[in-house]
Protein backbone atom coordinates (compact mmCIF):
# COMPACT_ATOMS: atom_id res chain seq x y z
CA UNK A 1 0.00 0.00 0.00
CA UNK A 2 1.44 3.27 -1.10
CA UNK A 3 2.06 6.06 1.85
CA UNK A 4 -0.38 8.16 0.98
CA UNK A 5 -3.28 5.88 0.76
CA UNK A 6 -2.28 4.53 3.83
CA UNK A 7 -2.67 7.92 5.42
CA UNK A 8 -5.78 9.09 4.07
CA UNK A 9 -7.34 5.63 5.21
CA UNK A 10 -6.08 5.65 8.79
CA UNK A 11 -7.11 9.66 8.87
CA UNK A 12 -10.42 8.75 7.30
CA UNK A 13 -11.28 6.05 10.61
CA UNK A 14 -9.82 8.28 13.27
CA UNK A 15 -11.51 11.52 12.12
CA UNK A 16 -14.84 10.12 11.55
CA UNK A 17 -14.38 6.43 13.19
CA UNK A 18 -17.23 3.60 12.54
CA UNK A 19 -19.40 3.13 15.01
CA UNK A 20 -18.21 5.18 17.88
CA UNK A 21 -21.29 4.76 20.16
CA UNK A 22 -22.18 2.92 23.38
CA UNK A 23 -24.51 0.06 23.00
CA UNK A 24 -27.63 -1.24 24.56
CA UNK A 25 -27.09 -3.96 27.83
CA UNK A 26 -27.45 -7.41 25.68
CA UNK A 27 -23.97 -6.30 23.46
CA UNK A 28 -20.73 -8.54 25.40
CA UNK A 29 -19.15 -5.42 26.57
CA UNK A 30 -14.94 -6.05 27.20
CA UNK A 31 -12.53 -3.47 28.46
CA UNK A 32 -8.98 -2.69 26.41
CA UNK A 33 -5.88 -0.84 27.21
CA UNK A 34 -2.56 -0.79 26.72
CA UNK A 35 -0.83 -0.84 29.67
CA UNK A 36 2.24 0.97 28.36
CA UNK A 37 0.17 4.02 26.88
CA UNK A 38 -3.22 5.76 27.79
CA UNK A 39 -5.09 4.11 25.11
CA UNK A 40 -8.55 2.86 26.82
CA UNK A 41 -11.52 1.58 25.06
CA UNK A 42 -14.34 -0.61 25.62
CA UNK A 43 -15.79 -2.97 22.64
CA UNK A 44 -19.19 -4.68 22.46
CA UNK A 45 -20.03 -7.24 20.29
CA UNK A 46 -23.49 -8.52 19.17
CA UNK A 47 -23.30 -12.26 17.88
CA UNK A 48 -26.72 -13.95 16.83
CA UNK A 49 -26.21 -17.41 15.57
CA UNK A 50 -22.31 -17.22 15.65
CA UNK A 51 -22.88 -14.24 12.94
CA UNK A 52 -21.56 -11.01 14.35
CA UNK A 53 -23.73 -8.64 14.04
CA UNK A 54 -22.60 -5.89 15.07
CA UNK A 55 -19.66 -4.05 16.60
CA UNK A 56 -19.42 -0.66 18.64
CA UNK A 57 -16.71 1.03 20.54
CA UNK A 58 -16.62 3.93 23.00
CA UNK A 59 -13.19 5.17 24.55
CA UNK A 60 -10.29 7.26 24.43
CA UNK A 61 -7.24 6.35 22.42
CA UNK A 62 -4.76 7.49 19.98
CA UNK A 63 -4.99 8.16 16.02
CA UNK A 64 -3.50 4.45 15.28
CA UNK A 65 -5.64 2.44 18.15
CA UNK A 66 -9.04 4.20 17.05
CA UNK A 67 -8.65 4.45 13.44
CA UNK A 68 -7.71 0.44 13.84
CA UNK A 69 -10.90 -0.11 15.71
CA UNK A 70 -12.93 1.52 13.24
CA UNK A 71 -11.33 -0.61 10.43
CA UNK A 72 -11.60 -3.37 12.35
CA UNK A 73 -15.40 -2.81 13.21
CA UNK A 74 -16.27 -2.93 9.27
CA UNK A 75 -14.17 -5.57 8.63
CA UNK A 76 -16.11 -8.28 11.35
CA UNK A 77 -19.84 -7.27 10.48
CA UNK A 78 -21.30 -10.41 9.04
CA UNK A 79 -18.65 -12.32 9.66
CA UNK A 80 -18.80 -15.91 11.25
CA UNK A 81 -16.74 -16.40 14.62
CA UNK A 82 -14.47 -18.53 12.70
CA UNK A 83 -13.58 -16.16 10.08
CA UNK A 84 -13.30 -13.55 12.35
CA UNK A 85 -10.65 -15.70 13.82
CA UNK A 86 -9.22 -15.97 10.84
CA UNK A 87 -8.90 -12.24 10.25
CA UNK A 88 -7.28 -11.42 13.51
CA UNK A 89 -4.64 -14.71 13.01
CA UNK A 90 -3.83 -12.97 9.77
CA UNK A 91 -4.08 -9.58 11.47
CA UNK A 92 -1.72 -9.95 13.85
CA UNK A 93 0.57 -11.73 11.52
CA UNK A 94 0.83 -8.72 9.59
CA UNK A 95 1.67 -7.07 12.63
CA UNK A 96 4.42 -8.86 13.98
CA UNK A 97 5.90 -9.76 10.27
CA UNK A 98 5.10 -13.19 9.64
CA UNK A 99 3.08 -14.60 6.44
CA UNK A 100 -0.46 -13.33 6.51
CA UNK A 101 -3.31 -13.61 3.62
CA UNK A 102 -3.22 -9.81 2.32
CA UNK A 103 -6.63 -10.78 0.21
CA UNK A 104 -8.84 -10.74 3.38
CA UNK A 105 -7.37 -7.82 5.07
CA UNK A 106 -8.89 -4.87 3.13
CA UNK A 107 -8.68 -1.24 4.74
CA UNK A 108 -6.37 -3.02 7.47
CA UNK A 109 -3.55 -3.43 5.32
CA UNK A 110 -2.63 0.25 6.26
CA UNK A 111 -0.94 -1.06 9.06
CA UNK A 112 1.58 -3.11 6.76
CA UNK A 113 4.23 -1.15 8.04
CA UNK A 114 3.71 -0.40 11.71
CA UNK A 115 6.23 -2.87 12.75
CA UNK A 116 8.53 -0.12 11.63
CA UNK A 117 7.56 2.08 14.59
CA UNK A 118 7.57 -0.50 17.74
CA UNK A 119 6.16 1.30 19.81
CA UNK A 120 2.83 1.39 17.40
CA UNK A 121 2.43 -2.18 17.06
CA UNK A 122 0.53 -2.32 20.62
CA UNK A 123 -1.64 0.43 19.19
CA UNK A 124 -3.01 -1.36 16.08
CA UNK A 125 -3.10 -4.59 17.95
CA UNK A 126 -5.38 -3.03 20.86
CA UNK A 127 -8.85 -3.46 19.56
CA UNK A 128 -8.14 -6.89 18.29
CA UNK A 129 -6.90 -7.73 21.84
CA UNK A 130 -10.08 -6.55 22.92
CA UNK A 131 -12.70 -9.00 20.33
CA UNK A 132 -10.31 -11.64 21.06
CA UNK A 133 -11.47 -11.19 24.82
CA UNK A 134 -14.92 -11.09 23.60
CA UNK A 135 -15.29 -13.71 21.30
CA UNK A 136 -13.48 -15.86 24.28
CA UNK A 137 -16.82 -14.47 26.60
CA UNK A 138 -19.31 -15.45 24.11
CA UNK A 139 -17.85 -18.51 23.57
CA UNK A 140 -17.55 -19.29 27.26
CA UNK A 141 -21.56 -18.18 27.99
CA UNK A 142 -22.46 -20.20 24.77
CA UNK B 1 20.67 28.17 32.19
CA UNK B 2 23.94 25.98 32.57
CA UNK B 3 22.78 23.33 29.65
CA UNK B 4 26.40 22.99 28.73
CA UNK B 5 26.30 21.00 32.27
CA UNK B 6 24.16 18.31 30.51
CA UNK B 7 25.78 15.60 28.19
CA UNK B 8 22.29 14.75 27.73
CA UNK B 9 21.78 18.79 25.72
CA UNK B 10 24.14 17.91 23.16
CA UNK B 11 22.02 15.58 21.40
CA UNK B 12 19.19 17.50 19.43
CA UNK B 13 16.59 16.87 21.71
CA UNK B 14 13.98 19.22 23.60
CA UNK B 15 13.48 17.78 26.77
CA UNK B 16 10.25 18.97 28.80
CA UNK B 17 9.26 16.25 30.98
CA UNK B 18 10.96 17.15 34.15
CA UNK B 19 8.36 16.19 36.19
CA UNK B 20 8.45 12.09 35.15
CA UNK B 21 12.73 12.62 35.66
CA UNK B 22 15.57 15.34 34.91
CA UNK B 23 18.63 15.14 33.23
CA UNK B 24 21.94 14.13 34.85
CA UNK B 25 24.92 16.71 34.91
CA UNK B 26 28.66 15.92 34.44
CA UNK B 27 28.91 16.41 38.28
CA UNK B 28 26.82 13.54 39.18
CA UNK B 29 28.13 11.12 36.23
CA UNK B 30 31.68 11.63 37.56
CA UNK B 31 30.73 11.41 41.16
CA UNK B 32 29.28 8.38 40.35
CA UNK B 33 31.46 6.73 37.95
CA UNK B 34 34.02 8.01 40.96
CA UNK B 35 32.68 5.40 42.96
CA UNK B 36 32.63 2.80 40.53
CA UNK B 37 35.92 3.10 39.49
CA UNK B 38 37.84 4.34 42.28
CA UNK B 39 36.58 3.15 45.66
CA UNK B 40 33.81 0.38 44.79
CA UNK B 41 33.69 -0.91 48.24
CA UNK B 42 30.52 -1.80 50.32
CA UNK B 43 29.45 0.68 53.27
CA UNK B 44 29.37 0.28 56.93
CA UNK B 45 32.44 -2.19 56.51
CA UNK B 46 35.29 0.02 57.66
CA UNK B 47 38.06 -2.41 57.57
CA UNK B 48 40.01 -0.77 54.77
CA UNK B 49 40.67 2.13 53.45
CA UNK B 50 38.23 2.24 50.24
CA UNK B 51 35.48 0.53 52.40
CA UNK B 52 36.28 3.55 54.49
CA UNK B 53 36.41 6.46 52.08
CA UNK B 54 32.62 4.55 50.72
CA UNK B 55 31.26 5.30 54.33
CA UNK B 56 32.97 8.65 54.46
CA UNK B 57 30.74 9.41 51.08
CA UNK B 58 28.07 8.01 51.92
CA UNK B 59 27.05 9.86 55.30
CA UNK B 60 28.87 12.75 53.52
CA UNK B 61 25.13 13.10 51.76
CA UNK B 62 23.20 12.69 55.15
CA UNK B 63 24.82 15.54 55.94
CA UNK B 64 23.94 17.44 52.55
CA UNK B 65 20.45 16.40 52.65
CA UNK B 66 20.37 17.70 56.30
CA UNK B 67 21.64 20.97 55.24
CA UNK B 68 19.42 21.32 51.72
CA UNK B 69 16.62 20.34 54.16
CA UNK B 70 17.81 22.38 57.09
CA UNK B 71 16.80 19.23 59.47
CA UNK B 72 17.39 19.11 62.96
CA UNK B 73 19.41 16.14 62.88
CA UNK B 74 21.48 13.82 60.56
CA UNK B 75 19.35 10.62 61.91
CA UNK B 76 16.12 12.41 60.13
CA UNK B 77 17.57 11.37 57.07
CA UNK B 78 16.90 8.00 55.92
CA UNK B 79 17.85 7.14 52.50
CA UNK B 80 15.35 4.77 50.21
CA UNK B 81 14.76 3.81 46.66
CA UNK B 82 12.21 7.01 45.92
CA UNK B 83 9.86 9.48 46.96
CA UNK B 84 7.32 6.01 46.43
CA UNK B 85 9.24 4.07 49.27
CA UNK B 86 9.65 6.97 51.33
CA UNK B 87 5.68 7.19 51.26
CA UNK B 88 4.99 3.72 52.11
CA UNK B 89 7.33 3.67 54.70
CA UNK B 90 5.84 6.36 56.25
CA UNK B 91 2.09 5.29 55.79
CA UNK B 92 2.58 1.04 56.49
CA UNK B 93 5.84 1.79 59.14
CA UNK B 94 4.14 4.69 61.26
CA UNK B 95 0.78 5.18 60.39
CA UNK B 96 -0.51 1.66 60.10
CA UNK B 97 0.42 0.71 63.22
CA UNK B 98 -1.20 4.37 65.01
CA UNK B 99 -4.25 4.16 63.23
CA UNK B 100 -7.43 2.95 64.63
CA UNK B 101 -10.98 2.31 62.82
CA UNK B 102 -12.90 5.08 62.17
CA UNK B 103 -9.68 7.47 62.05
CA UNK B 104 -10.03 9.84 58.72
CA UNK B 105 -6.79 10.84 56.41
CA UNK B 106 -6.68 13.54 54.13
CA UNK B 107 -5.65 13.57 50.80
CA UNK B 108 -6.59 15.60 47.41
CA UNK B 109 -7.80 13.99 44.34
CA UNK B 110 -4.57 15.78 42.47
CA UNK B 111 -2.22 13.49 44.17
CA UNK B 112 0.07 10.97 42.27
CA UNK B 113 -0.79 7.60 43.06
CA UNK B 114 2.15 7.03 45.63
CA UNK B 115 0.57 9.40 47.71
CA UNK B 116 -3.24 7.42 47.20
CA UNK B 117 -2.41 3.80 47.05
CA UNK B 118 -0.47 3.24 50.13
CA UNK B 119 -3.21 5.24 52.47
CA UNK B 120 -6.01 3.25 50.33
CA UNK B 121 -4.16 0.27 51.48
CA UNK B 122 -4.05 1.02 54.81
CA UNK B 123 -7.74 2.24 54.57
CA UNK B 124 -9.05 -0.98 53.84
CA UNK B 125 -7.23 -2.91 56.13
CA UNK B 126 -7.72 -1.10 59.05
CA UNK B 127 -11.34 0.74 58.98
CA UNK B 128 -9.91 4.30 58.25
CA UNK B 129 -11.36 6.56 56.41
CA UNK B 130 -9.75 8.73 53.00
CA UNK B 131 -11.37 11.86 52.94
CA UNK B 132 -10.70 14.39 49.76
CA UNK B 133 -10.37 17.97 50.89
CA UNK B 134 -12.52 19.89 48.39
CA UNK B 135 -10.19 22.25 45.33
CA UNK B 136 -11.03 24.88 44.23
CA UNK B 137 -11.74 26.37 41.00
CA UNK B 138 -8.26 26.12 40.06
CA UNK B 139 -8.13 22.68 41.61
CA UNK B 140 -5.86 24.08 44.56
CA UNK B 141 -6.40 23.29 47.94
CA UNK B 142 -7.23 26.07 50.18
CA UNK B 143 -6.75 26.41 53.99
CA UNK B 144 -10.25 27.13 54.55
CA UNK B 145 -11.74 24.21 52.86
CA UNK B 146 -9.05 22.08 55.04
CA UNK B 147 -10.46 23.68 57.83
CA UNK B 148 -13.51 22.42 56.45
CA UNK B 149 -12.70 18.51 55.71
CA UNK B 150 -10.68 18.25 59.39
CA UNK B 151 -12.99 16.78 62.06
CA UNK B 152 -12.00 15.33 65.31
CA UNK B 153 -11.26 12.06 64.04
CA UNK B 154 -8.56 13.21 61.04
CA UNK B 155 -5.24 11.68 62.32
CA UNK B 156 -3.09 12.48 59.05
CA UNK B 157 -2.63 14.72 56.28
CA UNK B 158 -0.89 13.84 52.87
CA UNK B 159 -0.34 15.95 50.55
CA UNK B 160 1.93 16.93 47.51
CA UNK B 161 4.05 20.25 47.92
CA UNK B 162 3.61 21.07 44.45
CA UNK B 163 0.95 18.71 42.31
CA UNK B 164 2.27 17.21 39.78
CA UNK B 165 -0.31 18.01 36.51
CA UNK B 166 -1.83 20.38 38.16
CA UNK B 167 1.50 22.45 39.61
CA UNK B 168 -0.02 24.00 41.96
CA UNK B 169 2.46 25.11 45.18
CA UNK B 170 0.81 23.79 48.54
CA UNK B 171 0.25 26.46 51.43
CA UNK B 172 2.26 23.69 53.37
CA UNK B 173 3.42 25.61 56.30
CA UNK B 174 0.24 27.21 56.97
CA UNK B 175 -1.37 23.47 56.44
CA UNK B 176 1.23 22.24 58.98
CA UNK B 177 0.14 24.72 61.73
CA UNK B 178 -3.77 24.30 60.97
CA UNK B 179 -2.82 20.54 61.37
CA UNK B 180 -0.55 20.85 64.15
CA UNK B 181 -3.32 22.73 66.16
CA UNK B 182 -5.92 20.00 65.97
CA UNK B 183 -3.45 17.36 66.96
CA UNK B 184 -3.22 16.43 63.23
CA UNK B 185 0.52 14.47 61.26
CA UNK B 186 1.30 16.12 57.68
CA UNK B 187 3.14 13.84 55.53
CA UNK B 188 4.22 15.57 52.77
CA UNK B 189 5.44 14.22 49.11
CA UNK B 190 8.31 16.30 48.08
CA UNK B 191 8.98 14.92 44.75
CA UNK B 192 7.58 17.87 43.01
CA UNK B 193 8.17 20.71 44.67
CA UNK B 194 12.10 19.02 46.82
CA UNK B 195 13.47 19.75 43.03
CA UNK B 196 12.11 23.35 42.11
CA UNK B 197 11.55 25.21 45.67
CA UNK B 198 13.67 25.43 48.64
CA UNK B 199 12.52 23.58 51.29
CA UNK B 200 13.10 23.78 55.10
CA UNK B 201 11.50 20.96 56.98
CA UNK B 202 11.88 23.09 60.48
CA UNK B 203 10.15 26.28 59.00
CA UNK B 204 7.32 24.29 57.10
CA UNK B 205 7.24 22.14 60.51
CA UNK B 206 6.26 19.36 58.40
CA UNK B 207 6.47 15.92 60.69
CA UNK B 208 7.51 13.67 57.27
CA UNK B 209 8.61 14.38 53.17
CA UNK B 210 9.57 12.04 50.61
CA UNK B 211 11.32 12.64 47.75
CA UNK B 212 13.44 11.37 45.07
CA UNK B 213 16.92 12.19 43.65
CA UNK B 214 16.13 11.32 39.83
CA UNK B 215 14.12 14.30 39.90
CA UNK B 216 16.44 16.71 41.17
CA UNK B 217 19.54 15.96 38.40
CA UNK B 218 20.45 12.97 40.92
CA UNK B 219 20.21 9.31 39.66
CA UNK B 220 17.48 6.92 39.70
CA UNK B 221 16.50 4.20 42.51
CA UNK B 222 17.59 6.94 45.34
CA UNK B 223 16.01 9.09 47.59
CA UNK B 224 14.37 10.65 50.87
CA UNK B 225 12.75 10.11 54.08
CA UNK B 226 12.38 12.76 56.20
CA UNK B 227 10.71 12.66 59.48
CA UNK B 228 10.82 14.10 63.14
CA UNK B 229 13.18 12.31 65.00
CA UNK B 230 10.85 11.56 67.81
CA UNK B 231 8.51 10.21 65.10
CA UNK B 232 10.97 8.12 63.04
CA UNK B 233 11.62 6.79 66.64
CA UNK B 234 8.16 4.90 66.14
CA UNK B 235 8.82 4.09 62.30
CA UNK B 236 8.79 0.28 62.56
CA UNK B 237 11.14 -0.97 59.77
CA UNK B 238 9.68 -2.79 56.45
CA UNK B 239 12.36 -4.09 55.79
CA UNK B 240 14.85 -6.55 58.28
CA UNK B 241 18.17 -7.62 57.54
CA UNK B 242 21.59 -6.99 56.97
CA UNK B 243 22.82 -3.78 58.28
CA UNK B 244 20.39 -2.86 60.07
CA UNK B 245 20.07 -4.84 63.30
CA UNK B 246 22.58 -4.93 66.29
CA UNK B 247 22.68 -8.72 67.82
CA UNK B 248 20.50 -11.76 66.59
CA UNK B 249 20.69 -15.06 68.61
CA UNK B 250 16.87 -15.76 68.29
CA UNK B 251 13.40 -15.12 66.94
CA UNK B 252 12.54 -13.31 70.51
CA UNK B 253 16.58 -11.84 70.92
CA UNK B 254 16.31 -9.28 68.02
CA UNK B 255 18.24 -6.24 68.14
CA UNK B 256 18.06 -3.22 65.69
CA UNK B 257 20.63 -0.29 65.71
CA UNK B 258 19.71 2.93 65.95
CA UNK B 259 18.69 5.56 63.26
CA UNK B 260 19.21 6.06 60.46
CA UNK B 261 20.43 2.61 60.20
CA UNK B 262 17.82 0.68 61.15
CA UNK B 263 15.48 1.79 58.22
CA UNK B 264 18.35 1.05 56.17
CA UNK B 265 18.50 -3.12 55.39
CA UNK B 266 20.24 -4.44 53.61
CA UNK B 267 23.24 -2.72 50.98
CA UNK B 268 22.34 0.73 50.69
CA UNK B 269 22.33 2.32 46.61
CA UNK B 270 25.32 3.50 47.63
CA UNK B 271 26.52 5.30 44.14
CA UNK B 272 22.83 6.16 43.86
CA UNK B 273 23.59 8.33 47.40
CA UNK B 274 27.23 9.32 46.44
CA UNK B 275 25.07 10.60 43.44
CA UNK B 276 22.38 12.31 45.17
CA UNK B 277 24.80 13.84 47.28
CA UNK B 278 26.68 15.62 44.06
CA UNK B 279 23.50 16.51 42.49
CA UNK B 280 22.16 18.51 45.55
CA UNK B 281 26.02 19.98 45.78
CA UNK B 282 25.27 21.17 41.79
CA UNK B 283 21.84 22.41 42.49
CA UNK B 284 23.20 24.46 45.66
CA UNK B 285 25.92 25.84 43.55
CA UNK B 286 22.94 27.52 41.33
CA UNK B 287 20.94 28.19 44.20
CA UNK B 288 17.77 27.31 44.38
CA UNK B 289 16.37 30.49 44.97
CA UNK B 290 17.28 30.92 41.16
CA UNK B 291 16.18 27.82 40.08
CA UNK B 292 12.62 28.91 41.05
CA UNK B 293 12.75 32.37 39.98
CA UNK B 294 14.48 31.45 36.57
CA UNK B 295 11.49 28.61 36.33
CA UNK B 296 8.81 31.00 37.10
CA UNK B 297 9.65 33.37 33.77
CA UNK B 298 10.41 30.64 31.97
CA UNK B 299 6.61 29.18 32.54
CA UNK B 300 5.18 32.97 32.56
CA UNK B 301 6.58 33.07 28.59
CA UNK B 302 5.04 29.35 27.86
CA UNK B 303 1.66 30.31 29.18
CA UNK B 304 2.09 34.00 27.44
CA UNK B 305 2.55 32.29 24.46
CA UNK B 306 0.08 28.95 24.37
CA UNK B 307 -2.79 31.37 25.40
CA UNK B 308 -2.25 32.95 22.34
CA UNK B 309 -3.04 29.81 20.24
CA UNK B 310 -6.67 29.04 20.14
CA UNK B 311 -7.26 25.46 19.64
CA UNK B 312 -4.74 24.78 22.79
CA UNK B 313 -7.06 24.54 26.03
CA UNK B 314 -4.72 25.06 29.36
CA UNK B 315 -5.91 23.26 32.16
CA UNK B 316 -3.62 25.03 34.79
CA UNK B 317 -2.88 28.72 33.46
CA UNK B 318 -2.83 30.09 36.77
CA UNK B 319 -0.08 27.60 38.66
CA UNK B 320 3.34 28.73 39.60
CA UNK B 321 5.29 25.85 38.94
CA UNK B 322 7.08 24.73 35.87
CA UNK B 323 4.39 22.55 35.17
CA UNK B 324 1.69 23.17 32.32
CA UNK B 325 -1.15 20.50 31.79
CA UNK B 326 -2.72 21.38 28.00
CA UNK B 327 -4.80 19.64 25.36
CA UNK B 328 -4.84 20.42 21.68
CA UNK B 329 -8.78 20.75 20.95
CA UNK B 330 -10.13 17.21 18.98
CA UNK B 331 -6.91 15.20 18.72
CA UNK B 332 -5.62 12.68 21.72
CA UNK B 333 -2.98 14.25 23.96
CA UNK B 334 -1.30 10.95 22.83
CA UNK B 335 -0.89 11.36 19.40
CA UNK B 336 0.20 15.43 20.31
CA UNK B 337 3.34 13.41 22.08
CA UNK B 338 4.15 11.05 19.17
CA UNK B 339 3.87 14.22 16.94
CA UNK B 340 6.75 16.35 18.89
CA UNK B 341 8.80 13.54 19.45
CA UNK B 342 9.17 13.65 15.68
CA UNK B 343 10.75 16.79 16.09
CA UNK B 344 12.81 15.65 18.64
CA UNK B 345 10.64 17.41 21.68
CA UNK B 346 9.98 15.07 24.70
CA UNK B 347 6.75 15.71 26.62
CA UNK B 348 4.49 13.47 28.32
CA UNK B 349 0.93 12.39 27.72
CA UNK B 350 -1.30 10.76 29.88
CA UNK B 351 -3.06 11.01 33.41
CA UNK B 352 0.60 11.19 34.40
CA UNK B 353 -0.27 9.17 37.57
CA UNK B 354 -3.08 11.34 39.09
CA UNK B 355 -6.19 9.08 38.08
CA UNK B 356 -8.22 10.58 40.58
CA UNK B 357 -7.86 14.06 39.35
CA UNK B 358 -10.00 13.45 35.68
CA UNK B 359 -13.41 13.44 38.04
CA UNK B 360 -12.08 17.25 39.55
CA UNK B 361 -10.72 18.77 35.79
CA UNK B 362 -13.46 16.76 33.55
CA UNK B 363 -10.51 15.57 31.81
CA UNK B 364 -8.69 12.14 31.46
CA UNK B 365 -5.58 12.82 29.67
CA UNK B 366 -3.67 16.07 28.93
CA UNK B 367 0.00 16.51 27.57
CA UNK B 368 2.21 18.10 30.15
CA UNK B 369 5.08 19.97 29.93
CA UNK B 370 6.85 20.10 33.01
CA UNK B 371 10.30 22.74 32.51
CA UNK B 372 13.56 22.57 34.62
CA UNK B 373 15.87 25.14 34.61
CA UNK B 374 18.17 24.02 32.11
CA UNK B 375 15.07 24.70 29.65
CA UNK B 376 15.13 27.85 26.98
CA UNK B 377 13.23 30.54 26.11
CA UNK B 378 14.11 28.63 22.88
CA UNK B 379 13.03 25.44 23.85
CA UNK B 380 9.57 27.40 24.42
CA UNK B 381 9.46 28.63 20.93
CA UNK B 382 10.27 25.28 19.54
CA UNK B 383 7.33 23.77 21.42
CA UNK B 384 4.86 26.47 20.45
CA UNK B 385 5.66 26.74 16.77
CA UNK B 386 5.03 22.99 16.56
CA UNK B 387 1.76 23.43 17.96
CA UNK B 388 0.59 26.41 16.53
CA UNK B 389 -0.22 24.93 13.03
CA UNK B 390 -3.55 22.54 13.90
CA UNK B 391 -3.15 21.37 10.30
CA UNK B 392 0.28 20.70 10.35
CA UNK B 393 -0.54 18.80 13.81
CA UNK B 394 -3.17 16.48 12.27
CA UNK B 395 -1.20 16.03 8.95
CA UNK B 396 2.12 14.98 10.78
CA UNK B 397 0.44 12.84 13.61
CA UNK B 398 0.67 9.64 12.25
Amino acid sequence: MDPETRRAIIMENYLNPYNREPAPANYIKVNTNNESCIDNLDIYLLIEDDIIKDVKFTGEACAISTSATSIMIKLLLGKTISEAQNLLTNYRNMINELPYDAEILEEALCFDEIYKQQNRKNCALLPWKGIEKALAKYQENK
Amino acid sequence: MHTEDFPMLKQDIIYLDNGATTLKPYAVIDAITDYYENYSANAHRGDYDISLKVDLAYENTRDIVKEFLNARYLEEIIFTSGATQSLNMIANGFFAPLLESGDEIIISKSEHASNVIPWFEIATAKNVHIKYVDLDDNHYVTINNLKKAITPNTKVIALAGITNVIGDERPIKEICKLAHEHNIFVVVDGAQSVPHLKTDVQDLDCDFLAFSAHKLCGPTGVGVLYGKIELLEHLIPQNYGGGMNETFDNESEVYLKSLPTRLEAGTPNIAGVIGLGAAINYLNQIGMENITSYERELRRYLINELMQIPHIDIINPESDSGIVAFNVDGIFAQDIAVYLNKYHVCIRAGNHCAKILKSEVGVTNTCRVSLYFYNTKRDVDKLVELLKDKNKIIEEMI
